[in-house]
Parts: structure tokens; sequence; C-alpha cells
């Protein structure tokens, strides 16, 4: 079976690539601290009155 | 079989990014983006009442992040005009470490998350109007002012003076006379200070084909007009005292700045036509900038130092 063909990054694309992921993971990262705290902010106590 | 074979498919040539996140950041023009900032954060402290400060954060980062959206789409569709001015040929998109079509998605997808973001959280109120001030930037200064009218930083201004505005909308959930003063502060200071770069940068506006002032009026119309927003934007900058909305303390330090403002510019409208060095202009530039800082910085400290004297009644 022939080998897949396959794209070679550079050492630089690669690099770029680590560091673009790691930006990408930490403003999801963000966006969750800053939902959470704003939801408690927002409604505080109250977020936890709901029907059961 | 033959009419597969005979098919050529032309393909685009595989293209692996060496983008940064540097380079997306660079998208977001941090250098506006401050301004916006502390122009936002100014109109979100001066106005009445009270706000969660956790939230007063997400919106002030709401508006950042659709600041810097509205520069991302800028620098899609400017690309062209970007690569043959020099101040601006080193941006991601012209130096081609970013497609236009990653530029525009990216400022696609933060102009919808600040937005919603805003509406959900804080008000939508302030959300439309960071909405509307996207869609100003993006479409009818970049798309349509800016490659057609002289007048298109006039007009264009007004996307760069709502961020006080939206500060106070979110806030306070309305708008209010205060908050369209400090919108009127930033719009009568827009044309003078990018008049006075576009008087020595000409050469690069003209190379790029963008119908600045200076080369379709000439630089002596240019520098009327200067003086003449140069006296609009002293008395407007006072206006807050006049009113009674501010003490003394802003009063005084307004009407310095304004007659420094109008002084810088009474030296541009006495600069000759065959002026190279153009000195009083980069003067003005300068000043124009710490014009607006200190008679925001001014306002806002004004404030404040009522609101904690308000406290300890």
């Amino acid at each position: 079976m022939d080998k897949l063909e396959t794209v070679d990054l550079t050492e630089q694309q690669k690099k770029a690539r680590r560091l673009r992921s790691v930006a990408i993971g930490l403003a999801l990262v963000a966006l969750v601290i800053i939902f959470y705290v704003a939801t408690l902010a927002k409604f505080g106590p109250a977020v936890l009155n709901r029907p059961m | 079989m033959a009419l597969i074979d005979d098919r050529c498919i032309d393909e685009a040539p595989l293209r692996m990014s060496e983008a940064t996140p540097g380079d997306y950041i660079a998208l977001l023009k941090p250098r506006v983006m401050s301004l916006v900032v502390f122009t936002a954060v100014v109109g979100l402290v001066a106005a009445p009442g009270t706000m969660n400060p956790l939230l007063a954060l997400i919106a002030i980062l709401a508006i950042a992040i659709g600041a810097g959206a509205s520069g991302a789409l800028n620098m899609w569709y400017d690309a062209d005009i970007d690569k043959v001015m020099s101040r601006t040929a080193k941006r991601p998109v012209p130096a081609g470490r970013v497609t236009p079509g990653e530029a525009l998605g990216f400022g696609l997808v933060l102009s919808v998350l600040s937005v919603m973001t805003l509406g959900v959280l804080v008000n939508w109120l302030s959300a439309s109007l960071l909405a509307f001030t996207i869609f100003f930037y993006a479409v009818i200064y970049t798309m349509w002012l800016k490659r057609w009218t002289p007048q298109n930083i006039v007009i264009g201004g007004a996307a760069g003076s709502f961020p006080p505005m939206i500060g106070w909308a979110a806030a306070t959930g309305n708008i209010s006379l205060e908050s369209v003063i400090l919108f009127l502060i930033i719009f009568l200071w827009t044309p003078p200070h990018f008049w006075a770069l576009a008087l020595f940068k000409s050469g690069d506006y003209e190379r790029a084909g963008i119908p600045m002032m200076p080369n379709v009026a000439g630089p002596a119309s240019t520098r009327r007009q200067i003086f003449a927003y140069a006296l609009l934007l002293a008395p407007v900058g006072v206006a807050p005292w006049l009113l009674g909305y501010t003490t003394l303390f802003y009063g005084v330090i307004s009407l310095v700045l304004g007659a420094g403002f109008v002084w810088y510019s009474w030296k541009v409208l006495g600069m000759s036509d065959d002026d190279k060095t153009m000195v009083p202009a980069k003067k003005l530039f300068g000043f124009s900038l710490v014009y607006l800082f200190v008679i925001f910085a001014a306002y806002m400290g004004d404030r404040l130092v009522a609101w904690l004297g308000g406290m300890g009644a």
C-alpha cells in the first residue's frame, strides 16, 4: 500500500501552529471563566432558585 | 472516463499559515483599541449610579473586542491600500502572514461574540450601539466613505466617538446629554487630529488613492478647516463644566487644553505651502493625543472625586 501523501510543516509553521493552538485554548478558558463569573455576578444566589 | 481525464482542476496551492497569535492581535489594532477602552471606561465610570464591577469589566472587554473586530474587518477590506502606505505596509494582511479571508472570519466572529456578550450580560442598548459602531466603521467608513470623499474621517469619526456613549449606556441603560457631549468632543477632535497627520503624510495617502483633505482641497484649505474645527472643539470641551456637570477642576483643565488646541491649530494655519518639515502639523498631531487623553482623564477624575465625596457625606 502506498504511503499517504501528507504535508510536511516547516519548523516555523509548526511553531506558529502550536502558538495559535495555545492562544485558542487560553481564549476558550477565558470565555468559560467570564461567563461563569458573569452568571454569578448577574444573578447572585438566585441562580440556584429554580423549581425542582 | 475521458470526460474526467480531460478536466483539469486548478487547485489553489496549499498554504500553511505561519501567522502567530501576535498577528491576530495586530488585526485588532491594539493602539486604537486602547483609546476606545479608555474613553469607554470614562463613559462608564462617569455615568451616574453604580454597576457591578465584574459586569463593568466584562462590558469594557466586550467593547474592546468589538472595536478590535471592526479593526480586523477594516484590515480585511483595506489590504490593497495598506500595502502601498509606509505606515500600514507591515500589517498582517498586506504582509501576507494572514489571508484576507482569515481576517474577515476573525472580524465577523469577534463582532458577533462581543455584541451578544454585551447584550446578554449587560444590556441591549449598549449592545445595539456597539453593533452600530462596528457596522459604521467597517461598512460606512471603510467600504464607502474612505475611498470616496475627503469628508471620510469627518463622518467616519462618529465610529470612534461612540465608545464613551456605549460605556455610559452599559452603566445606565440610557443615553443622556452628558454622553452626547463626550461623543461630540471626540467627533470634533477627529478631523483636526487626522488632517494634521494627513498634512505630513499626504504623499502616502496620494499613492494609495485615498481622497484625504490635503490631496483634494489642498493644504491651505485643510489648514483653515483644522483651525475651524479647533474653534468648535474648544468650547464643546468646556461644555460639561458650563452645563454644571463637573466642578471647576475640569473647567480649568478643559479651558487650558482648548486654548492649547486653538494655539497649535493657529500655528498650523500660519504654515506656508512650501514648508517641507511641517513641524507645526506634527506638534498639533502630538498635542491632539495629549488633549484627548487629559480631557477625558480630567472628566473621569472629576466625577470620581464627586462620587467619593458623595459617599463620604
